[in-house]
């Protein structure tokens, strides 16, 4: 464990503050005959410092959860505070705001503009901020050199590799330093060369910059990254491990082999 | 990064592009020969009464345009109106329908304007060659160049026959177009008098009014009114106003021409909100991802109207150039298209006008997006 590591564990013992505190949430969508109750009352926390991987079969309500966490949905009933601020009766535009000051999206497809450069796609994310100029800019090469793109700034999504465009992305995610990171499979469209790459990034910014960090997934190869793996079916929470104290990455990965084993 | 994202979104799809300007251009050009057509029509029906140096104009009751007065006015008019107070000058002119013979056989329909010019009447717009002391020699007159070979005729010092006399031309004026097609022919208020037949009269069709500089001009008018039984006095600007009715709306002229331009606009409009929208639309997943990044409604409105002011500069420009281009070319047409400083302003207004307009349905189309739409694609 590296010395920062062991100092944001020790932070996180001592004041274990979540950052996005959600309660009871249910989500029904759709209408009529087809409606469907994708949540059925989740519970989830999240603290800073922290890499969460929110696992489930498809259709169990991970990218709902997500959603409704990020604040782009919001829920049939239940709580969710984030950063302090209940999301309860806020509009539309206020949630926007939200979203600005404190959350950063990561998508499977990433989600980039195609009309503009590596550079630019992150520069978008400090723009809608109102933060302009060279400053910003400035900022912007510095967070795409940190997820090692410092030689493609100039270039455009369609001239990437995935692996390149999902760390625009996470560049793009980072940059405005928000306090939680949300990601739906952001290894989904990716190898295991790269989605290893993104994924030990992911980790990084939860352990470095100490954000909270959750992501979405199906690939067991994220597993080793994970300092707590929370498990949804069918709408419910229904199990979480967090990796024992002292334990390096690969542990985990047991642990979940033992609880296949187990079933 | 609006103007970035806006320039981006524009050029990304030249096809579409090409169908936005092609749709602006369309309808620039359109209201502006339909609108440069209409002020050069209102130039033309205007132009004599501009020139005269009148405050009032007393004409036969219902007179409906410069052309369309008679002779029924006399001397009697014109000294009751010299003895009402305010008045400091009256000015008879002659305006008749007359026939003209050209030399070498055939005739043709002009509009003979009598008056004294000394007397600040109305005078030929702008002579080209000779002066007015040219056109009081014997038998001269003045026409536009540009009727010439209307009137069978080709240079100064040619001759035709106009009713009874025999004319000469003594000077030439440029650009004095008649919105009626039949030329002027301006000469001194007796030789008209000839023309018309009413030689040796005091007959004239207005009576040009001017005021001492310190009355007001529509104390004199009702002083005028009281004293002139059958007659109408007007003002420069109402008899303007009347001539432009009667040639450009009771003709139906000037409906044509305004409907025309109406029509550009609609069209243009149409054009751009239907490329507009469609952009938009492609863009959806882009502008849902700005929305779940936290930009603010109004920042993805700026996006969209700054791709629609875009369209319109560029557009304008275009436009613009064509019908610049076109004006130049109408200059030999009896019917010039005018292009003014203020109606290249009212254009680029109009133009930006209709691209904010087009915007407004793809500005709907981004309000509704659900940014959850992020998450499945
Ligand atoms: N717009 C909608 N209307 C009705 N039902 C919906 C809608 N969107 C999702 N659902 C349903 O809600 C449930 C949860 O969907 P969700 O997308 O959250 O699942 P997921 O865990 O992300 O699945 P996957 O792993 O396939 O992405 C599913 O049963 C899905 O069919
Ligand atoms: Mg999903």
């Amino acid at each position: 464990m590296t010395r920062k590591k062991q100092a944001a564990t020790a932070a996180r013992k001592q004041s274990p503050e979540p950052v996005l505190s959600a309660t009871s949430i249910v989500k029904e969508l759709g209408r009529g005959a087809g409606t469907v109750m994708a949540l059925k009352g989740v519970d989830l926390q999240l603290i800073p410092g922290e890499l969460t991987l929110l696992m489930g079969p498809s259709g169990s309500g991970k990218t709902t959860l997500l959603s409704i966490l990020g604040c782009i949905m919001t829920p049939t009933s239940g709580e969710l505070t984030v950063a302090g601020t209940k999301t309860a009766g806020l509009s539309p535009d206020e949630l926007a705001i939200l979203r600005r000051d404190h959350i950063g999206f990561i998508f499977q497809s990433y989600n980039l503009f195609p009309t503009l450069s590596a550079l630019e796609n992150v520069r978008i994310a400090l723009d809608v901020r109102g933060q302009k100029g060279y400053e910003a800019a400035r900022r912007c090469e510095e967070v795409l050199r940190e997820v090692g793109l410092g030689h493609r700034l100039r270039n455009y999504p369609g001239n990437l590799s995935g692996g390149e465009q999902q760390r625009v992305a996470v560049a793009r995610a980072i940059v405005s330093s928000p306090s939680i990171v949300l990601a739906d499979e952001p290894t989904a469209a990716l190898d295991g060369e790269n989605g290893n790459a993104v994924m030990e990034l992911l980790a990084r910014i939860a352990h470095e910059q100490d954000r909270s960090v959750l992501a979405v997934t199906h690939d067991p190869r994220t597993l080793p990254y994970a300092d707590r793996v929370v498990r949804i079916e069918d709408g419910l929470i229904v199990g979480e491990e967090r990796r024992p104290e002292g334990l390096d990455a690969p542990e985990i990965t047991d642990l979940t082999k033992r609880r296949k084993a187990h079933a | 990064m609006i103007f970035t994202l806006a320039f981006r979104n524009l050029f990304h799809d030249r096809i579409r592009l090409a169908v936005t300007l092609v749709g602006i251009l369309f309808s620039i050009v359109l209201v502006a020969v339909q609108l440069g057509l209409y002020l050069g029509a209102s130039r033309m029906i205007t132009a004599n009464i501009d020139h005269a140096d009148a405050d009032l104009w007393v004409m036969p009751f219902g007179a409906k345009s410069f052309e369309d007065g008679g002779l029924l006015m006399g001397s009697r008019e014109r000294h009751q109106a010299l003895a009402t107070p305010g008045v400091e000058q009256v000015t008879p002119i002659v305006v008749r329908f007359s026939e003209w013979r050209k030399p070498a056989g055939g005739s043709t329909r002009v509009v003979v304007v009598g008056s004294d010019a000394e007397e600040g009447a109305v005078k030929p717009l702008s002579l080209k060659n000779g002066t007015w002391e040219d056109i009081k020699a014997p038998d001269a007159i003045a026409v536009d160049e540009t009727y010439l070979k209307d009137l069978g005729v080709d240079k100064i010092g040619d001759t035709a026959q106009i009713g009874p006399g025999r004319v000469k031309i003594g000077a030439l004026t440029s650009g004095v177009r008649s919105f009626t097609q039949s030329p002027y022919v301006y000469t001194p208020l007796s030789r008209a008098r000839a023309l018309v037949g009413a030689e040796g009269s005091d007959l004239a069709t207005f009576h040009l009014v001017k005021v001492f500089a310190d009355q007001d001009v529509e104390q004199v008018r009702a002083n005028l009114l009281s004293r002139l039984e059958g007659a109408e006095v007007l003002t420069k600007q109402e008899f303007r106003d009347r001539s432009l009715r009667q040639w450009l709306f009771r003709t139906g002229a000037g409906v044509a021409l305004i409907g025309g331009a109406l029509l550009g606009i609609l069209v243009g409009t149409v054009i751009v909100a239907q490329t507009l929208y469609s952009s938009t639309k492609d863009h959806i997943n882009e502008f849902a991802t700005l929305r779940a990044l936290g930009s603010s409604s109004g920042y993805i409105h700026k996006v969209i109207l700054t791709q629609a002011g875009l369209s319109a500069v560029i557009g304008y420009v275009l436009g613009m150039v064509l019908a610049l281009l076109i004006v130049v070319a109408s200059q030999s047409t009896p019917l010039p298209i005018v292009m003014t400083p203020q109606l290249a302003a009212g254009l680029f207004t109009v133009t930006v006008l209709m691209c904010a307009i087009s915007a407004v349905s793809a500005i709907v189309k981004v309000t509704k997006i659900d940014p959850a739409t992020v998450f499945s694609r």
